[in-house]
């Protein structure tokens, strides 16, 4: 067990920022912590990262506490913060001298550990260059590569692709990815496909709560169980409704008009059913003509869309 | 103790990466050049049983420690906090102490050299004077260590007020009120007789300037040194119970 949270509450004067949460991150997986801003992702990362404690429960990392054995902690985790602060005066290769120096390597060591990071985030060709002149993606891939220096067995990333450029941001993706075959990540984000993308597992937060605690693929099933279909057809109108209302397996439906004479439906199923054969031998049989005909696959977007909306909103409805 | 060297050594080589380091030396050397003026003019005159360091030091040696003290420690603490560079220095394993001694420690060799040109000033008299009566290593040495142990103390002071905020210039004037405190405390004890009544004698205990005067004419009273050590020591602790508050917050 690499990180094992239990009970864990922190509140601040008047508010509580992480209500009661708890979960677990084996070894070797890339976990996500999802949630809209001010869910207490941050906060929860922080206490792990043992940089504030806790005001009640338990967090261990490696079987070590965060609070009791911070020293032991920080030594087998890299942690960078949100909107990675760093020192704009000093030079990469520098700064990452200075850090791996910092977390107790020896001077041949840092050296060679610091070439190791410098290829592994790509940064060769900037090591000499200052900081503060750096676009925003290499500055964000030097906050990671510092975070890498010491070869922690966890890797902690407070919202890594944040105010980057899509390409950036594949590129840091691309680069998490990597980094789970050796290390345990854990990262947030308020980014949906980001975290669908890299993650084994996806902790969903909203208001210091932890919602939901699965894997993407779940969490989809857990919303999309019957599933949509979206067909363009041509044909009259009037036909087609007639048609779709004695379907038994559609709940409900809705009609849109497309361009020209194509009329987009969009189907709700009832049930777990397959009915593109059905609709594709309907419309040869009344010689209709179809452009489309595709499955919905509900994203992770609605999951989340419908675990972290407001309170207040739910009950609006 | 790697980490205290390392953090030390970034400490001080940021002070030259930045314009506040060569503003402080600038403005220093500036103020060190009036004095020099006014120790000549001074020499022109009648003859003065006074050594040449003692002069000195009456000049414009308070303005340059009163006004390039909070501005070497101001950015200490509070930078990093405004930064967040500060969250990512607390989650390597180095200790609260660490930290603050590292700091402490390049603020105080920097203001150091900052009084490097002093001793230009004086040799270049002594060169001209042609004697090595008109000013001994023993007043030299004198005036050195006092300018160190004072240091000591107003830095230190300047590192307890960085901790206290995450604005610069709040703790440039936090550090410019403490410093100027301790500044008026001379001049408080000075009328009064330290012989006759006990605020007398507290006062005379911390007067810095007081003890800067003995220091400049080559007495080096231990008492002046525990003074200035203790409570650069008192300040370092508030400065690093400060910074472990965020701990017990």
């Amino acid at each position: 067990m690499m990180i094992d949270v239990s009970n864990l509450r922190k509140s601040y004067a008047g508010h509580t920022a992480v209500a009661d949460i708890s979960f677990q991150v084996e070894r070797g997986e890339i976990v996500g912590l999802l949630g809209p801003n001010g869910a207490g992702k941050s906060t929860t990362m922080r206490i792990l990262a043992c940089f504030i404690p806790a005001s009640s429960g338990s967090a261990k990392v490696a079987g070590m506490d965060v609070f009791t054995q911070a020293d032991e902690v920080r030594r087998r985790i890299g942690y960078m913060p949100e909107n990675n602060p760093l020192h704009p005066e000093m030079r990469v290769r520098e700064y990452l001298k200075f850090r791996a120096r910092l977390k107790g390597l020896s001077r041949g060591a840092s050296r060679e550990r610091v070439d190791a990071v410098l290829t592994q985030c790509s940064l060769e060709d900037v090591s000499k260059r200052i900081i503060g002149h750096l676009s925003k993606g290499y500055r964000q891939r030097v906050g990671l590569a510092d975070a890498l220096v010491h070869e922690p067995e966890l890797i902690i990333l407070d919202e890594p692709t944040i105010g980057l450029d899509p390409s950036q941001i594949r590129s840091v993706r691309q680069l998490i990815k990597e980094l789970g075959r050796r290390h345990t990540v854990l990262v947030s984000s308020h980014i949906l496909s980001e975290i669908e993308m890299t993650c084994n597992r996806v902790v969903i937060m909203r208001e210091g709560r932890i919602l939901a605690c699965d894997t993407p693929e779940n969490l989809q099933k857990r919303v999309g169980k019957n599933g949509h279909l979206i067909v363009e057809i041509a044909a009259p109108l009037d036909e087609l409704k007639i048609c779709w209302e004695q379907m038994p397996e559609l709940a409900h439906y809705s009609i849109s008009g497309a361009d020209g004479e194509y009329h987009r439906c969009n189907l709700a199923l009832s049930g777990p059913h397959d009915l593109g054969p059905r609709i594709f031998a309907l419309v040869v049989e009344r010689g209709w003509k179809l452009r489309e005909l595709s499955r919905v696959r509900h994203s992770l977007e609605e999951v989340y869309i419908r675990l972290t909306r407001p309170e207040s909103e739910e009950e609006s409805r | 103790m790697q980490a205290y060297l390392t953090l030390a050594r970034r400490e001080l080589g940021s002070f030259f990466c930045s314009w506040i380091g060569y503003v402080v030396i600038a403005g220093a050397m500036f103020l060190m050049g009036l004095s020099f003026v006014a120790l000549l003019e001074k020499l022109q005159g009648e003859p003065t049983p006074m050594p040449l360091t003692q002069i000195f030091m009456g000049g414009c040696f308070w303005f340059i420690v009163l006004f390039s003290a909070p501005v070497i420690t101001m950015r200490l603490f509070a930078m990093e906090k405004s930064s967040g560079t500060f969250e990512t220095l607390m989650t390597t394993p180095v200790s609260e102490w660490q930290v603050v001694l590292a700091k402490f420690t390049a603020a105080i060799v920097f203001y150091m050299l900052m009084w490097l040109p002093l001793l230009a000033c004086v040799l270049v008299l002594r060169f001209f004077a042609r004697g090595s009566h008109v000013l001994d290593a023993g007043t030299l040495g004198g005036t050195y260590l006092g300018i160190f142990f004072t240091g000591c103390l107003y830095m230190a002071a300047g590192c307890f007020a960085s901790a206290l905020t995450r604005s610069q210039i709040v703790a440039a004037m936090i550090g410019f009120a403490i410093n100027l405190a301790f500044f008026l405390t001379g001049y408080m004890a000075g009328p009064m007789d330290p012989q006759r009544n006990w605020a007398g004698q507290v006062l005379s205990c911390v007067s810095v300037t007081g003890q800067i005067n003995d220091f400049s004419r080559g007495v080096v009273d231990t008492r002046s040194i525990v003074f200035c050590l203790t409570s650069s020591l008192f300040f370092l602790f508030l400065a690093c119970r400060i910074i472990e508050s965020r701990r017990w917050r």
